[in-house]
């Protein structure tokens, strides 16, 4: 089945400052970089633009970096060129992500014209451990952005808060949650904070020792936030994400259901017709974008190399078994998992015959449960989700 | 230097009384292979330039531990000083006591021996092992001192201690540095003046002792032999003495370094190989005679005694499905390795596989390394056991070699185990250490002999259950590299002795049992619990770990499940690496086995049962 509709990400890499947990392809910049990198941008929204003439977008995501660190006029300017130059579905959902201390009275007519949905990265309530994770802002702050959005008539935010965090304990925890739920914001996402290799987090501490909270600590964290959530009003649909009715977060809801998304902007990731590939890693390759002048469909021999360079890197066709891994331990994500019709329909194969025996052990020991037309995840089975989530993963020799 | 063709004809038309058949023997490290070598490359054959160091070592797994481990041989010429040539048959032997066997089978193809001593380190155990063997057979022995080049070297010391200790004349015996060449002539020199050229008698019937052999799928079985009477060429139509069988000769030559090379004929007192498209192994037995079909000799030779295994384990595919190219791999390499033996056994926890007898735990070692490296394949070792007399009250007597079939407590009378007697050589220094760490193995102290001031050789009398695992190991770590072994066997004593079963999420899991002396299966089944929680990894259930004798349990440790994995979140970019990581997580489940509902890692079994830490 080819699904007409895609969502469109579009990365943002620069930020005031880099946190120093964050692994991400972010970096700091000044507003010369980001108007070249605003240009390369327009380029590449052209080009692409070009090959889906035929198919609607009906998300948009626009994140980061901080994307709005970069000059309002960019953002204009980019959004602008997405509406022209590809099929915007009227109702699309378009998300920024935001981060407090970098609202600026000039981002206003982009936050409530162009958008209509703004991801806040608050983290945490807790002043030290915003202070320890190397955030710009205070909890204060992050109070008084999210009253002037909604003052400025912004009706759908989500609010990103992290669990796990160096010398965080149940109880202050348990502040931020609860004021992040008093906020009323329309949806939250909740992440356990993870150590990566080469971030100064790594040379200052060992995932599961302290002052970092240990396994068990962290499943109570993760029970904790399932059950103050939901008594204010908010329904877990993934492992990391709270909405309140009718406000999950349509963009990611792709990802999980392993639908088309077409990635723009530095480093991006795309899932498209079945092959995966990426934007360059390289700010100053991408920047080179501005030297295309045709359109996909008419490149010149030379301007070939360089799109096949900079905009499809790591390019792979999935296999069949690689699409049914993934559809299995994506949708498994969501609390609704999956179902047998739609395994059928995208494979032509029915889900017993793939992994009836994995589901069946699953389900024996408790970690999967039975739903009308599907399958889900238990509790218990979404605390260990990489355990269940590894069996369905089908390597070569069982291909053959 | 000789071209190879030169070498080729004048080993064509050389007379018995110009060849010497000799192996080097010496205490591991002692420097025979690096010896052998500069003999090689001072003989002819080989430039300086074609030598890489050690040339014998020709396995990976030898190169890589810098032993050796089988016998190598090598032919060469060396023009002497009084002008005539002499053809030299080398033959490299192992240095290690569980390799005494192959030793003792190269041994039987030489007439002299040239044994190393190394200047720094003087007389150790297994140079007197080694020289009791060469004596054995009737060898000339010439002793060597190596190493002079070392600052500690003390060649006086070492050659009154060979007097002393070996009784041999050393007073003139070359003192040479292998590694820097020098006087490794006179090492040339004396081997054509001391050692004796071969006997027999080229006219007589043909009579030719097999010392090794090993398959070649193109070739078939490739016989080395030594020949006492008779000659052999291409055509020659020879019988096995032992087995009957009668083949016809397609090919005789003799070794180069690291390959064959074949000649017109071999001739009494020469070492060769003989190709006869011979398929079956078992046609070729290590030890059996070779004579002419048509003009049989009388009497076959005395072989000589086929090694003993004293060790046993479990070997098991780890992937069941590969039973039969496991037992097609034993089949072969059983032919190069004439002390390996094999059963066939099942397992309820590890399915089938083969019970198999080694000569100790570094030959165990090697053999699972080589059965993995050449034959692709992926193994689970049980716990090593060595062979119990248990006595029945029904007065039947059953030679225990794996732990599972020791029969119910209450039908035993009594049950004995083999002992040894060890030799311990080492500097003054260790004693304590070394003391303490043999009584902790349950030694009986026999004696110390003082050798000169500073060198001791401690005797004792132990089980051997107590030194086949890591004995040796803890040995050299113990004595910081100072101490050496050798042991022979010593008879069966009367022992009080159990079968300690691991229990994993309370299943007994056969591969894990093993008997154990009674006073000590208290710290031995907490440690084996404590080193299985270390291998398991975490589950989705507690892993309950338990020792038992019997239906007692004696110690138990809990493998925690696993509460909670990070909630990691999954966008975009982030569906790539989340397969990756999910990709490892299912190939590391792949290196698993289960039991019963337990994923245990394939070599938890071996890792569990090292008694020293470090």
């Amino acid at each position: 089945m080819k699904n007409n509709s895609f969502g469109l990400y579009i990365h943002m890499p620069f930020c005031v400052r880099k946190c120093s947990y964050c692994d991400f392809l972010s970096f700091s910049a000044d507003d010369d970089v980001k108007t070249s990198y605003t240009e390369a941008l327009l380029r590449e929204i052209e080009v692409r633009a070009s090959l889906y003439r035929d198919r609607t977008i009906t998300s948009v995501f626009i994140g980061g970096g901080t994307p709005t660190a970069m000059p309002a006029s960019c953002l204009r300017k980019v959004m602008a060129a997405v509406r022209r130059s590809f099929t915007l579905c009227p109702e699309a959902e378009i998300t920024v992500e935001m981060n407090p201390g970098t609202d600026h009275p000039s981002l206003e007519a982009f936050l409530t014209e162009d958008v209509n949905r703004i991801s806040l990265g608050m983290q945490s309530f807790d002043d030290s451990e915003l202070a320890a994770l190397g955030r710009i802002h205070t909890a204060e702050m992050s109070r008084d952005t999210y009253d002037h959005l909604r003052r400025l008539g912004v009706e759908n935010i989500n609010i990103d808060l992290m669990a796990a965090l160096p010398h965080q304990t149940r109880r202050s925890f348990e502040h931020t949650l609860r004021a992040a739920a008093a906020l009323r914001p329309e949806h939250i996402s909740v992440y356990s904070l993870i150590i990566e290799e080469g971030t100064p987090f790594a040379r200052l501490y060992r995932e599961g020792e302290p002052p970092l909270p240990d396994e068990e600590t962290e499943r109570e964290m993760d029970a904790l936030t399932e059950r103050i959530l939901s008594e204010a009003g908010y329904h877990r649909y993934e492992i990391s994400n709270y909405a309140r009715d009718g406000r999950e977060c349509r963009h990611n809801r792709l990802y999980w259901e392993c639908r088309d998304y077409l990635g723009i902007g530095l480093g991006a990731a795309s899932l498209m017709d079945g092959c995966r590939f990426s934007v360059t890693e390289s700010l100053d390759d991408y920047l080179t974008l501005t030297e295309l002048t045709g359109s996909a469909g008419r490149l010149l021999s030379a301007e070939k190399e360089i799109w096949d360079k900079l905009l499809m890197t790591g390019r792979e066709r999935l296999s069949r078994y690689d699409r049914m891994a993934e559809f299995m331990f994506l949708g498994l994500r969501l609390t609704e998992g999956i179902t047998e019709a739609e395994f059928r329909e995208r494979f032509d194969t029915d889900l017993d015959d793939i992994y009836g025996a994995v589901i069946r052990r699953h389900i024996r020991s408790g970690l999967m449960r039975r739903t009308p037309g599907g399958y889900a995840l238990t509790g218990r089975g979404r605390d260990i989700s990489n355990t269940v989530m590894a069996d369905f993963i089908i390597d070569n020799d069982e291909e053959r | 230097m000789l071209s190879k063709n030169e070498v080729v004809g004048i080993i064509e038309t050389m007379d018995k009384n110009h060849i010497r058949n000799f192996c080097i023997i010496a205490h591991i490290d002692h420097g025979k292979s690096t010896l052998a070598d500069r003999i090689i490359e001072k003989t002819g054959l080989l430039t300086a330039r074609e030598m890489q160091d050690q040339v014998l070592d020709n396995m990976e797994l030898e190169r890589e531990r810098g032993i050796t481990i089988k016998a190598q041989t090598v032919r060469t010429v060396y023009k002497a000083d009084n002008g005539e040539e002499y053809l030299f048959n080398l033959i490299d032997t192992p240095g290690h006591v569980d390799f005494n066997y192959e030793v003792s089978r190269s041994l039987a193809a030489c007439d002299g021996a040239v044994l190393v001593v190394d200047a720094t380190q003087g007389v150790e155990a297994q140079t007197l092992g080694n020289v009791y063997l060469a004596l054995d057979h009737d060898l000339e022995i010439l002793p060597v001192i190596n190493k002079i080049d070392l600052p500690s070297a003390r060649p006086d010391e070492v050659a009154s201690e060979i007097e002393d200790v070996i009784g041999l004349d050393a007073e003139d015996c070359p003192r040479i540095s292998a590694k820097t060449g020098e006087n490794v002539h006179d090492v040339l020199e004396s081997i054509v003046r001391l050692l004796p050229p071969p006997s027999g008698e080229g006219e007589a019937p043909l009579k030719a002792l097999i010392f090794d052999s090993l398959y070649d799928s193109y070739r078939g079985v490739i016989v080395f032999c030594r020949l006492m009477d008779g000659r052999v060429s291409r055509g020659s139509r020879i019988r096995m003495m032992a087995t009957g069988a009668v083949y016809e000769v397609t090919e005789v030559g003799y070794f180069g370094p690291g390959q064959f090379l074949p000649c017109q004929e071999l001739q009494a007192g020469e070492v060769g190989y003989i190709t006869a498209s011979i398929k079956t192994l078992k046609d070729s037995r290590v030890g059996d005679t070779i004579t002419d079909a048509d003009n049989p000799t009388a009497e076959a030779l005395p072989g000589y005694q086929e090694p003993q295994p004293m060790v046993y384990c479990g070997l098991y595919p780890a992937d069941s499905a590969r039973y039969p190219d496991l037992r097609d791999a034993l089949e072969k390499l059983q032919l190069n390795d004439a002390a390996l033996q094999y059963e066939p056994e099942s397992s309820t926890a590890l399915g089938f596989g083969f019970r198999c007898g080694f000569l100790g735990l570094l030959h165990l070692d090697i053999v699972t390394q080589r059965l993995e490296r050449e034959y692709d394949l992926d193994l689970v070792t049980t716990a090593p056991s060595v062979i119990y007399k248990v006595h029945k009250t029904d007065g039947e007597l059953i030679e225990l070699t794996n732990p599972s079939n020791l029969p119910d407590p209450s039908e035993i009378d009594y049950m004995e185990e083999p002992m040894v007697r060890a030799e311990i050589m080492l500097t003054k220094e260790y004693i304590g250490s070394i003391m303490t760490l043999c009584q902790e193995r349950r030694g009986v102290y026999e004696s110390t002999e003082y050798l000169e001031a500073n060198r001791v050789m401690l005797k004792y009398r132990m089980p051997l259950n107590e030194i086949i695992y890591d004995f040796f190991d803890a040995l050299k770590s113990r004595s910081r590299g100072y101490a050496s072994f050798d042991y022979e066997l010593d008879g069966y004593d009367r022992s009080d002795l159990i079968k300690l079963d691991i229990l994993v999420n309370h299943e007994t899991v056969d591969a894990l049992s093993f008997i154990v002396y009674a006073p000590s299966a208290y710290e031995r089944g907490s440690r084996m619990c404590e080193r299985l929680k270390k291998e398991i990894p975490r589950q989705l259930f507690d892993i309950p770990i338990q020792a038992a004798i019997g239906s007692k349990i004696i110690a138990r440790e809990t493998v925690r499940q696993v509460r909670k994995d990070v909630l990691a979140k999954c966008y975009g970019g982030d569906i790539s690496r989340k397969k990756k990581l999910l990709e490892k997580q299912k190939e590391g489940k792949k290196k698993m086995r289960e039991i019963g509902s337990v994923q245990i890692p394939k070599d938890a079994f071996l890792n569990v049962l090292k008694l020293d830490e470090e």
